[in-house]
């Protein structure tokens, strides 16, 4: 990487909104961190499989965010979105006059983080933001926290629950050049509360972006929450998201990641359970075609005893696609019984596809119940052949597997009218195959 | 049950390491430190050719270039390479003209070891080169081997005896530049053992090299080159022990495994180098690269391996299936206890079409030790109807101890079906109670467990070794359950 | 045979033993029923020395010596056999390798030679017809993978094997359809003998119809609070166990 890029990055960074108190004093930490740090290279071995220093060039623009009106974001609008609040980022501002905040005041408080971190809530802003840094400790994490100025604040107030879900529109112009975009938000789930998050990535255009997001969330006791992330983004775009999760009371989190285009799409997820009997569940599905790579990696961190965590990721990878999984799970010396469960699969259905996946169990206690599988192999000939033998054509008959196949991740979305949504993308893109195929 | 099963892991890890004691005899050694002198010195000792000189003096000039790994999930601090001594032999007559002429010290030696030197009293079907420091003492069975063309000797004597089949295939599977370790063997090297099995003849031995590391100050540095022409097997076994020294030793090893079309070897190891005391002070650095490859169609190579010495174990045995229809396996049990750290496992790459690889791997930890599996399984772009399969299990006891699993598994080719399963779990105090209602003491209901935990792996070991093996795991562990 | 006298013990703060009294003699079939969480399945656990649980108090003699000051190993050998009620796994020890090692270590124990392979078989094959259980069985790995019939069948198994003085049944019935009640029960009544006893810890009554007890006791919060023969057995099914409880409380009330 040049010096210019640095340079450009860093007088963009000097200009943005919260360049006061302590959310200053973060960013440009972060920023000192990115300068030191630099872009992780595939030398970097959480990096081998995902290119991202070629992302780097000195063309990239970092958006106006007025580029957008509220017509094009309709397109992409989640299911029943007139009853949700929806937030929207445009080339990674947080974008008030596009959104829609359908909470009362007393559930949800909804601010820039530049607000946030010098109001009522800078304690909380304080105690939580960056705390995801630790897990990634590289500079395209500080680069994003550098960013935070322009980020957002959401808090779930305690004892609320509601069906509404809450939909986050992250949405990078790519119609006037290649942009760069960096959304990030704090996203508090009081106690006793019952929330449904989904964020929604996608392109306006098919030029070239680049979106590097963090969003840090942060579950308190007895909460339930379900986050759903759909990364639908265009065919040059490029992707790297961090969801942080941390549980800091006894809860139940639910997560679950769809990934279905874009170039290099690299997904992180957290999940730090702090507290006994803590239960999470994290999903994953990546339906490739063309020379996408999705990498997910996932951390589970069992910081106390009696914490139980499920995983379950799936790649279907037709064409030249490439699919990673790495996977963590960490437990500390003190988490005894715990329980974790971890497994990928894979389907590889192009000649040129490839899967690649590193499961990693890192254990210091030891009454615990650890357990990791991953298979690489094709769709099930014997089903195919009974499939055919039953008189269904060769295409239906892999749609219908590969659509069984992926249904074990699209059930795990609770909330049914986007399980359907999802499902409907997920159909659409496997008759494309089966047209294609033809 | 607490409290009791922590005394006998107190006397259990206190209990002694069998086999450090030390030999004494005179040797000739080397000088502290490395230079291209002694690499020269060395070279010069074992009146090589011009062109292995030259081979390890290019070797030794790349090793200056490099760095030493750090990735491994292991802990020490640095290492002196100009505190150690390269060259150690124990001062006899050169080359003795036969078995009755070694040294009765080093004779008396192995046999403290149970290697018996003398042919009449061998084990059944079982032919030994014996390594001491930097030598090979003696090599048992030599001639009737030969009856069948088959060469078993040391490096050192191939060097000289064979150099046309030396000089065709050393480095020709581990390249002297594939890592740190490759390079600073390939530059030392004073010793080790070579196997020719001509095309068609199934050895009809065990053919198995001891190493002792003797000496103090010294590293040990062997090479193990086995080649099995078209058609041919050969069952192999090392086995390893070095005395009780506050220092760490370092042992940094090559093996390379040439198998030609239809060709079997089996290489089993029984690793049980001085893992340091229960205060983690001294023991063995264990750095070895050992690989093999399937260069012909329907050619198979097995590895098995035993670790429950040395107190860092760093090692990879590999197999590269690179011809169409060839088999690669790997089996392991490693056990850590006190302070031992072990990162350990397997390469599988996966060239040829129609290759199969099966990997099981069982790692038991104790006392405060590290037990990492690191383990890689390639399938190319043109590997039609690859297939592996990797299991990959741990057992933990006591709490202070840690396991950790890196397989990295990367399919570049849809035809190719890769499954891997891991389990962690520790010895259930459930377990223990069951096995005590049965009138079984808690010491043998855990050298019963490890044995059924580790069954499927000391199931592959040549029958003469397994029961040994089975007793040196209950030894590295027993009672250590918590 | 067995002596207990006021035994008391409990988990961390809890008393759940409070006071057990009775005595067995052999050739005895004692059955203890009582309902969930009188204290059935501590007192066998205690009585075979599972950790878990702290004697507070009282006193068990076994074939004349101090039972509580004994290992598990040593309980066992010297004959106190425990049927768990919920059998463990152990991967990778075949069934007939770990009775082969219990059985001589307990005659280890009584200064026995072991049993050589020829032997061993034999009365492993004798005995095996007792429980009706298949040699395909014993091959496998310790429980792992057997149903529920074939675990509670494997313990009876390994009972008849070790020929123990007092055998308890810690609720051996429970989960078991009636096909295999009647085999684990007729295995039971084969190795009935004069020097030998048992002990069976039981929710209901359905076994005691095929083991015919000699004694029944009931169990009601840590003590035994009536005794009879086989008709207060069949008197607690008719009338369910709140018919104790009603009774006691009434008589707790008396006492106040």
């Amino acid at each position: 990487m040049s010096q210019t890029i640095i340079d450009k990055i860093t007088e963009q960074q000097s200009n943005l909104p919260g360049r006061e108190g302590f959310l200053a004093e973060f960013t440009d930490r972060s920023m000192a961190e990115f300068r030191r740090l630099g872009i992780p290279a595939v030398k970097h071995e959480e990096w081998r499989y995902t290119r991202v220093s070629g992302l780097f060039r000195l063309e990239m623009g970092f958006g106006t965010g007025t580029s957008v009106t509220a017509a094009d974001i309709d397109a992409h609008r989640l299911p029943d979105h007139e009853e949700a609040t929806e937030l929207v980022f445009i080339d990674g501002r947080f974008a008030p006059a596009l959104s829609n905040i359908r909470h009362n005041e007393k559930e949800l408080v909804v601010m820039p983080l530049s607000d946030a971190a010098t109001g009522e809530h800078a304690d909380k802003i304080r105690a939580h933001l960056g705390h995801s840094a630790a897990y990634h400790p590289d500079g395209i994490q500080a680069l994003n926290a550098a960013f935070a100025g322009i980020g957002l604040f959401v808090m779930v107030r305690k004892g609320f629950a509601t069906e509404k879900p809450i939909y986050i529109y992250c949405i990078a112009d790519s119609r006037t050049g290649y942009v760069f975009a960096q959304p990030r938000t704090l996203f508090l789930v009081e106690a006793a509360t019952q929330v449904m998050v989904a964020e929604h990535y996608v392109t306006l255009g098919s030029g070239e972006s680049f979106t590097n997001e963090v969003f840090e969330l942060c579950a308190e006791q007895d909460a339930v929450v379900e986050y759903v992330k759909i990364q639908d983004e265009g065919p040059m775009a490029s992707h790297v998201g961090t969801t942080h999760v941390r549980q800091t009371g006894r809860c139940l989190t639910n997560a679950v990641t769809i990934s279905l285009s874009g170039r290099m799409v690299r997904n992180n997820l957290n999940m730090v359970m702090e507290v006994e009997h803590g239960e999470s569940h994290m999903h994953g599905l990546s339906l490739l075609n063309g020379e996408t790579l999705v990498d997910n990696h996932t951390i589970v961190d069992n910081m106390q005893p009696h914490c139980q965590s499920n995983e379950l990721y799936k790649a279907v990878l037709d064409e030249a696609s490439t699919g990673v999984f790495n996977g963590k799970i960490f437990v500390r010396k003190d988490a005894q019984k715990t329980n974790a469960y971890q497994s990928n699969k894979n389907i590889l259905i192009g000649e040129k596809a490839s899967a690649n996946t590193k499961p990693q169990l890192e254990i210091f206690a030891d009454d615990v119940k650890c357990s990791h599988g991953c298979t690489v192999g094709r769709l099930d000939e014997e089903a195919m052949f009974y499939l055919r033998a039953r008189g269904l054509g060769e295409a239906s008959a892999r749609a219908l597997l590969l659509h069984a196949f992926a249904a074990d991740i699209l059930d795990r979305i609770g909330h049914e009218p986007l399980r359907r949504y999802v499902d409907r993308l997920v159909s659409q893109r496997l008759a494309y195959d089966i047209h294609n195929g033809q | 049950m607490y409290e009791e099963n922590d005394d006998i892991l107190q006397q259990v890890t206190t209990s002694e390491y069998k086999y450090g004691f030390v030999t004494q005899i005179e040797s000739d050694d080397a000088p502290k430190g490395l230079s291209e002198d002694i690499v020269r010195f060395i070279s010069g000792k074992k009146n090589e050719p011009e062109w292995l000189l030259e081979w390890r003096l290019k070797a030794y000039r790349h090793w200056l270039t490099m760095e030493e790994p750090t990735w491994p999930n292991v802990d020490y601090p640095p290492i002196n390479y100009q505190d150690i001594i390269y060259y150690s032999a124990p001062k006899q007559k050169l080359a003795p003209n036969s078995l009755d002429e070694i040294d009765p010290e080093l004779r008396r030696t192995f046999e403290k070891l149970g290697i018996s030197l003398q042919e009449q009293k061998r084990l059944t079907g079982v032919a030994v080169d014996a390594v001491i420091d930097s030598v090979s003492v003696a090599t048992t069975f030599k001639d009737e081997l030969a009856k069948q063309g088959i060469i078993f000797c040391s490096m050192s004597e191939a060097v000289q005896e064979h150099p046309e089949l030396i000089r065709k295939y050393i480095g020709s599977v581990v390249p002297t530049t594939d890592n740190y370790f490759t390079a600073l063997n390939s530059a030392v090297f004073s010793d080790g053992s070579f196997c020719y099995i001509p095309a068609g003849v199934r050895c009809p031995m065990e053919l198995s090299t001891y190493f002792r590391i003797n000496a103090a100050n010294t590293g040990q540095f062997e090479r193990t080159l086995i080649v099995a022409e078209a058609g041919s097997y050969v069952s192999y076994l090392e086995g390893c022990t070095a005395p009780m020294r506050d220092e760490n030793q370092l042992h940094a090893a090559v093996v390379e495994i040439f198998a030609g079309e239809k060709a079997e070897v089996k290489y089993s190891t029984v690793q049980n180098w001085y893992p340091g005391d229960k205060e983690g002070k001294g023991g063995i650095y264990n750095f070895v690269t050992k690989r093999g490859l399937c260069q012909g169609d329907h050619s198979k190579i097995s590895w098995t391996q035993v670790e429950t010495g040395s107190s860092i174990t760093w090692k990879y045995p590999s197999v590269i299936l690179k011809g169409d229809h060839s088999i690669g396996e790997f089996y392991s049990v490693a056990v850590t206890n006190n302070f031992q750290q072990a990162d350990t496992g397997t390469k599988m790459i996966h060239l040829g079409s129609h290759t199969r690889s099966r990997i099981v791997s069982k790692g038991i930890s104790a006392g405060r030790s590290n037990n990492s599996y690191r383990g890689l399984v390639q399938v190319a772009r043109k590997a039609d109807h690859a297939r592996n399969f990797s299991q990959c299990d741990s057992l933990l006891l006591g709490d202070k101890c840690g396991a950790h699993t890196f397989p990295y598994i990367e399919v570049k080719n849809p035809t190719g079906i890769v499954e891997h399963e891991a389990t962690t779990s520790k010895i259930g105090e459930d377990q223990i109670f069951y096995c005590n209602q049965r009138g079984v003491d808690t010491e043998s209901a855990v050298a019963l467990i490890i044995n059924g935990f580790a069954k499927e792996v000391m199931n592959q070991l040549p029958m003469e070794f397994a029961v040994e093996a089975q007793k040196l795991l209950a030894i590295s562990l027993e009672g250590s359950v918590g | 045979m067995l002596n207990i006298q006021d035994l008391r013990a409990g988990i961390e703060e809890m008393e759940i033993l409070r006071g057990i009294i009775l005595q067995i003699r052999p050739g005895e079939v004692h059955a203890i029923m009582g309902p969930n969480g009188s204290g059935k399945s501590t007192l066998a656990s205690v009585l075979a020395g599972r950790s878990d649980f702290e004697v507070t108090g009282g006193s068990v003699e076994f074939m004349g010596k101090n039972l509580l000051e004994m290992s598990p190993e040593d309980r066992a050998r010297e004959g106190l056999f425990l049927a768990f009620q919920y059998p463990v796994e152990i991967p990778g020890v075949s069934t007939t390798n770990f009775i082969k090692t219990a059985v001589n270590e307990v005659r280890k124990h009584r200064g026995e030679e072991p049993l050589d392979a020829v032997a061993f078989l034999k009365l492993m094959k004798e005995r095996m017809k007792l429980v009706q259980i298949d040699q395909s069985l014993l091959s496998r790995s310790l429980n792992e993978g057997f149903s529920g019939g074939e675990k509670k069948r494997n313990e009876i198994f390994q009972m008849a094997m070790l020929e123990p003085k007092l055998a308890i049944l810690d609720e051996t019935d429970s989960g078991l359809d009636i096909d295999a009640l009647r085999i684990v029960a007729n295995g039971v009544n084969q190795c009935r003998g004069k020097d030998n006893a048992f002990l069976i810890v039981t929710h209901y009554q359905r076994l005691l119809e095929y083991i015919e007890p000699d004694y029944v006791h009931i169990l009601y919060k840590g003590r035994i609070v009536r005794s009879g023969t086989k008709e207060l057995a069949l008197e607690l099914e008719e009338k369910g166990y709140d018919f104790i409880k009603t009774e006691l409380e009434t008589a707790d009330q008396a006492q106040q």
